[in-house]
């Protein structure tokens, strides 16, 4: 079932409301959701997370919409390729980021970036390897 | 508060993690999750760890069950549980956990079902051992709070 972490709008002092960065993290590991929900807490985001491919996918054709998104490769019922394709197939146009150990393994991550991804960084995860993404999100 | 007590025991706990990291159990990206943790979810180390260690007792039982037949092992399984392991192993630090890892894809890509039990047998030593290890170092920070005293950020770099 997918979960949501916090969320909600601000307003500024000049009550000119700032829209929060809104992730969606994808992934069958519930320690490695943990981590990257934090990470987008503590750079000012909130999160929502998805256990796997499939249910991110009934996510967005329940209507929800996000910044960015944060795919992990290898996940039961539908892996992170074929959500990625899935995604952008729906016009999808949030940043997708993949995030996997894929390292040295060329192939395998060349068609999970020719599956629609923007990106992709190798795990682990770091607030250092997100935020120059998310700086050219916000600054797009 | 008694200041040399808690002196003590925040020394305790410098030297222990210290130890973990030289002798490789954890790696930097434990000093990651310990930056990411803050007032707000004071406890958020412990449970990650806590759901790592969960998610390798499920793993180590799925990949047992995958080795038992001589004649019919999965490796395809095998592999999957190792991979997955991998990854949450690099993602919460336990350096050692993640060394098997590697050694363990090696014996399932030639499907080397004796090296595939002995990393098994390996990565569930390990992981048990950092279990205790990590326990003891909650139960240290415990202590220093219980105390009156502040839990010390280590630079290991």
């Amino acid at each position: 079932m997918a979960t949501k972490s916090t969320g909600g709008i601000e307003k500024t002092k000049s009550t000119e409301v700032k829209k929060k960065l809104n992730v969606l993290i994808v992934d069958d590991d519930p320690s490695i959701r943990r981590i990257h929900e934090m990470i987008i807490k503590t750079i000012g985001g909130i999160s929502q997370t998805a256990k796997n491919g499939e249910e991110a996918v009934i996510l967005h054709l329940g209507g929800a919409s996000f910044d960015l998104i944060l795919m992990d490769k290898e996940m039961p019922e539908r892996d992170g390729v074929s959500t990625t394709k899935k995604l952008r197939e729906m016009k999808v146009t949030s940043m997708i980021v993949g995030v996997t150990s894929l390292a040295g393994q060329e192939e395998e991550r060349k068609a999970f970036m020719e599956a629609g991804l923007n990106h992709c960084l190798e795990k682990p995860l770091t607030k250092d390897k997100i935020l120059p993404l998310i700086r050219n999100l916000l600054g797009a | 508060m008694n200041t040399t007590v808690v002196a003590q025991l925040q020394r305790q706990f410098q030297d222990y993690i210290v130890s973990l990291y030289q002798q490789g159990f954890l790696d930097s990206q434990f000093s990651e999750l310990r930056k990411l943790q803050d007032e707000g979810s004071p406890d958020f180390v412990s449970e990650v760890v806590s759901l790592f260690f969960d998610d390798c007792s499920k793993l180590i039982n799925t990949m047992s069950r995958s080795l038992e037949q001589p004649d019919n092992v999965d490796f395809k399984q095998l592999d999957s549980g190792v991979h997955q392991l991998k990854g949450s192993s690099s993602s919460v630090g336990a350096r050692r956990v993640k060394n098997v890892c590697i050694s363990f894809k090696e014996c399932c890509d030639v499907q080397n079902r004796e090296g595939c039990l002995r990393c098994l047998q390996q990565v569930d030593y390990e992981y048990k051992m950092l279990k205790t290890k990590l326990q003891d170092l909650f139960n240290l920070e415990q202590q220093i709070l219980q105390a009156g005293g502040t839990i010390p950020q280590v630079d290991i770099n």
